[in-house]
């Protein structure tokens, strides 16, 4: 009966091509000049997390720009949730859509790429290709083409970085704590004012992570796959950890807010003196557009925080690979990359490697004041890497397992 | 052509659904050649009955659709029985409409913001009577229970049912029953409920039954005040669909056939119920009590209702409030400045979704409205009594949408059909048609057949005599049932994203993608202009019989 089934959908696929004219085969990315070529006229849907007005505003401009200067129509298609459309090109592979994807670009990174890897769903390697990625220095800076530990092997293209940053009111705290062991003792002394982002919310499953380099002893088994280590063992300290902390976090931990924005607004109300995100100048931005009060304060931990890369990339079944090649070459362009981090912007941090540059490029990126609330320019040196993707996973079930129902 | 109306509705309706639960029930049981699964096994139920919560999952699911139903349709049975003939009666009749047309989403945001710790009433009892300086740390919004969520539903579940009752009332002769039980000495709250009620039930019962469905499946509301750990099914399923973790398809899709098991699962109960309530009632119908409880009852029935009705508006208001905040600190009541720049920063990026937005819902409903149309004069010129497979129009409304949604994508990928604006017209249609043939099929068929036949007797031909003296009559019914198909369109969101595979927006999607950031002003922002699309339709609606009767008085004098 399947195999019957199979048979329909696939005389009907053969009739569909058959009509259709025949597909173009995949642009070479060596060809830059053919790329440009094939680019000019394309249309590129681009799905992007759309919950943040600022990337939003963001990808306007790039819209605007690709299409003055590649005569490509970028189309924002805002997600709630990355994961639906890695949903969407299984989908489509699913009922035998290889050549006429509805998505050209995904932004993207950590485990949906480490998915989308292993189920071949992505087209590449493109990344190395792209004329403007020698500004990255990949050589120097191995970040830009390592993913969650994973070799990104060209089939993502760097576009931000990411850094778990610290904020906290000063009007409310005067001291706030430096390490894992400190904010326990913190969230002790002022109950119901701090929390993290519900599992498996990315943000606070980075949350897990960061406290887990913290109090485990044994670091180097997060850069394994889980299976090749001892998971109880190694996250022993955690779950004692969080044992302790949950009853004097925010709604005695009995509830925990849905994401990074999450936090923010409820730093907005009043309801948290403590919170974290994701981007370093989250906090600066929020005290420009009102959302929170300027006594608002960003540090990163002293022992370091998180950091990554995000990145784009490009679906097997895109029907205009050149136009999202162009796209990703784009972003990696000093003009968009220092726009990407001003803070009327985004906000967002580089991955070029400014010092490199030529001058014309580096004065883009001179930011003029520092805004009180963002952090000083030093603060981000000591990043720590990510785990290998699936600690990601195995943290998640495991958190789920202990705090999921209550 | 006309006597096709019928086969192509149900054609229209149930074979997309029919597709996309079969494409969700392979994977249920093992089958996905695209992940590797080319055997039928039980393996994605034994994983889901492994997930940590699922029964509390399920519970929640199912006692917030029976529980929210049970409450709402208490409160409008009540309140008709009670405020007949008041002020409080025709004024709430007028609000119905606009309340009916506000998106869920936009009441959830809105009802949140008001009973948050941080909210609205927070805020306004704060700290004069409490003493807050800070807002109270207690779990409101997201409780275990549900309570919020069922608290919500209510708020939109009862605009529905008073609508479907009030549609129904007119052919029963209210009058005359409550004239004769008064002439009897029955107080006029219980002459309602014992002379009126029985007959009114079974008329609304088929929108009563929509009702629970979708409260047991919906995902919006779930979503902004439901609980969270663990979820609603329907959220963990959606959850599952979008995990980065792809082989979790298969669970998400067992889990999508539970969801239609603990829909269908609710309705049994619900009929159980219905026949429990006919045994209990029927001594009470018939022991000749005539005042007992009439003072409580009225009491009641006047309050709940208004105490609903007035929560929306001021959760309303409060989205209004939030999308014109500067800083806004707890405990103080109003902003510290009041701003435009969250509605300028957002203006340009609206034009392209309200587009999109109208193009949408008025194409779906003019195509719904035309067909329902065609059904019933067919109907009307066969002598048919209304045909019983006609029920499978409710389908739509019966089958969760996160049940076959999910599956409808790949079917359509299957044959070849891609996203575009012309599948999403489609999806709506199937959630506005049903919606549509509710409001409308009464008032059809109970249009005085001696108009028509004075038209025909005067030689006017069955076309002229529909379109010249058929639709003029139905006029404002007609209006009233493309607002609501108008305020369904607008409303939807999974079949709006799946199908359009996120490139057709609309002001709902962008809505939703923008809650994710949480950023209330924004919020407010969306969900009024959300909120204010089909406001628009629903005074149309009010306002144009006037206009074009005017114009016809005029004519005839």
């Amino acid at each position: 009966m399947p195999n019957n089934r199979n048979g329909l959908v696939a005389t009907i696929s053969m009739t569909m091509l058959a009509l259709a004219l025949p597909a173009a085969a995949d642009p070479d990315p060596s060809d830059w000049p053919a790329v440009l070529d094939e680019a000019e006229g394309q249309t590129v849907y681009w799905n992007a997390w759309g919950g943040d007005t600022r990337t939003n505003r963001y990808i306007d401009w790039v819209a605007e720009q690709m299409q003055a200067q590649h005569d490509v129509d970028v189309e924002h298609v805002k997600l709630d949730d990355t994961g639906s459309a890695v949903a969407r090109v299984l989908a489509e592979k699913q009922a035998g859509n290889h050549d006429d994807g509805s998505i050209d670009l995904i932004w993207i990174n950590g485990e949906n790429f480490a998915a989308m890897r292993e189920n071949d769903l992505l087209f590449g390697p493109f990344a190395s290709a792209l004329p403007n990625f020698a500004l990255t220095n990949a050589d120097e800076n191995p970040e830009v083409v390592t993913d969650f530990t994973l070799p990104t092997d060209g089939y993502e293209s760097p576009w931000g970085k990411a850094q778990i940053t610290f904020y906290y009111d000063s009007a409310q705290t005067e001291t706030p704590p430096q390490d894992m062991q400190a904010l326990l003792e913190w969230a002790k002394n002022n109950p119901g004012q701090f929390s993290y982002p519900r599992i498996p919310d990315f943000t606070g499953s980075t949350f897990l992570k960061q406290a887990l380099i913290e109090l485990t002893d044994q670091d180097e088994a997060l850069y394994q796959p889980v299976k090749d280590t001892d998971f109880e063992a190694v996250t022993e300290p955690l779950w004692a950890y969080l044992d302790a902390l949950h009853t004097h976090l925010w709604r005695s931990g009995r509830a925990f807010p849905d994401s990074g924005p999450h936090l923010r607004a409820l730093m907005s109300d009043g309801e948290l003196s403590l919170a974290f995100s994701f981007y370093p100048t989250d906090a600066a931005v929020a005290v420009r557009e009102y959302e929170l009060p300027a006594s608002v304060r960003s540090y990163v931990l002293e022992g370091g925080t998180l950091g990554n890369v995000h990145f784009v990339a490009i679906p097997y079944n895109s029907p205009h690979k050149a136009g999202a090649m162009v796209l990703a070459n784009f972003l990696l362009s000093p003009q968009a990359q220092a726009e990407k981090q001003s803070l009327a912007m985004w906000g967002d941090r580089s991955v070029l490697d400014i010092e490199q540059l030529d001058a014309d490029a580096q004065a883009l990126f001179e930011q003029g004041e520092r805004h009180p609330s963002e952090l000083p320019a030093d603060a981000l040196s000591n990043t720590l890497p990510e785990p290998h993707p699936s600690w990601m996973t195995a943290l998640q079930d495991a958190w789920l397992e202990r705090y999921g129902v209550n | 052509m006309l006597r096709l109306a019928p086969a192509l509705i149900i054609a229209l309706l149930v074979l997309p659904v029919g597709a996309g639960l079969v494409m969700v029930l392979l994977p249920a049981f093992g089958y996905l050649p695209a992940l590797g699964g080319h055997h039928a096994s039980l393996a994605p139920w034994q994983t889901l009955f492994a997930q940590p919560g699922l029964g509390r999952s399920v519970a929640v699911s199912f006692a917030s659709g029976l529980v929210s139903t049970a409450m709402a349709l208490m409160m409008v049975v009540l309140f008709l029985a009670a405020s007949r003939g008041t002020w409080l009666d025709r004024g709430i009749r007028r609000l119905v409409s606009p309340l009916l047309a506000v998106p869920h989403a936009a009441v959830a945001f809105g009802f949140a913001f008001l009973i948050a710790p941080s909210g609205l009433v927070a805020r306004l009892l704060s700290p004069s009577l409490t003493g807050w300086e800070r807002p109270p740390d207690a779990l409101i919004v997201n409780d275990p229970w549900g309570l919020s969520l069922i608290a919500g539903l209510v708020l939109k579940e009862m605009p529905f049912l008073l609508l479907m009752s009030l549609a129904a009332l007119p052919q029963l002769q209210v009058d005359n029953r409550l004239m004769l039980a008064r002439s009897l000495g029955y107080s006029p709250t219980i002459a309602w409920l014992k002379t009126v009620l029985p007959s009114l039930y079974p008329l609304i019962r088929l929108p009563v039954y929509a009702v629970i469905a979708y409260a047991t499946s919906v995902v919006d509301m779930a979503l902004i005040l439901g609980p969270t750990l663990p979820p609603t099914l329907s959220v963990s399923i959606l959850n599952w669909f979008n995990d980065p973790d792809i082989t979790r398809r298969f669970m998400a899709s067992a889990a999508a056939v539970l969801q239609l098991g603990v829909t269908l699962a609710a309705l049994l109960c619900w009929w159980l119920l219905e026949q429990l309530t006919r045994l209990l009632m029927q001594n009470w119908l018939t022991n000749g009590g005539r005042q007992r409880g009439e003072t409580a009852l009225r009491v009641v029935g006047r309050s709940a209702l208004l105490l609903s009705s007035m929560t929306a508006l001021a959760a309303l208001v409060g989205l209004g409030l939030f999308s014109l905040a500067g800083f806004w600190r707890f405990p103080e009541l109003l902003p510290q400045m009041l701003t435009l720049d969250h509605w300028q920063r957002s203006a340009p990026m609206l034009a392209k979704p309200l587009l999109n937005t109208a193009l949408i819902g008025l194409i779906s409903t003019a195509l719904a409205t035309a067909l329902v149309l065609a059904t019933l004069e067919n109907e009307h010129r066969q002598h048919l009594q209304p045909k019983r497979a006609l029920w499978l129009l409710y389908l739509p409304l019966i089958v969760p949408q996160i049940a076959f949604l999910f599956g409808l994508i790949v079917a359509a990928e299957s044959l070849g059909i891609r996203p575009q604006l012309g599948l999403v017209i489609a999806g709506h249609l199937l959630f506005v048609l049903p919606y549509v043939y509710l409001s409308l099929a009464e008032a059809y068929r109970r249009l005085d057949p001696r108009w028509l036949q004075v038209a025909r007797s005067l030689g006017v031909s069955r076309n002229a005599a529909f379109w010249r003296v058929r639709l003029p009559l139905l006029l404002a019914p007609l209006l009233t049932a493309f607002a609501v198909g108008l305020a369904i369109s607008i409303g939807q969101y999974l079949p709006t994203q799946l199908l359009g595979a996120g490139r057709v927006t609309t002001v709902t999607t962008e809505a939703v993608a923008l809650a994710s950031g949480n950023n209330r002003r924004l919020i407010g922002v969306w969900a009024l202009v959300q909120a204010g699309l089909p406001l628009v339709g629903f005074m149309l609606a009010l306002a144009l019989p006037r206009l074009l009767g005017a114009k016809r008085r005029e004519l005839a004098t």
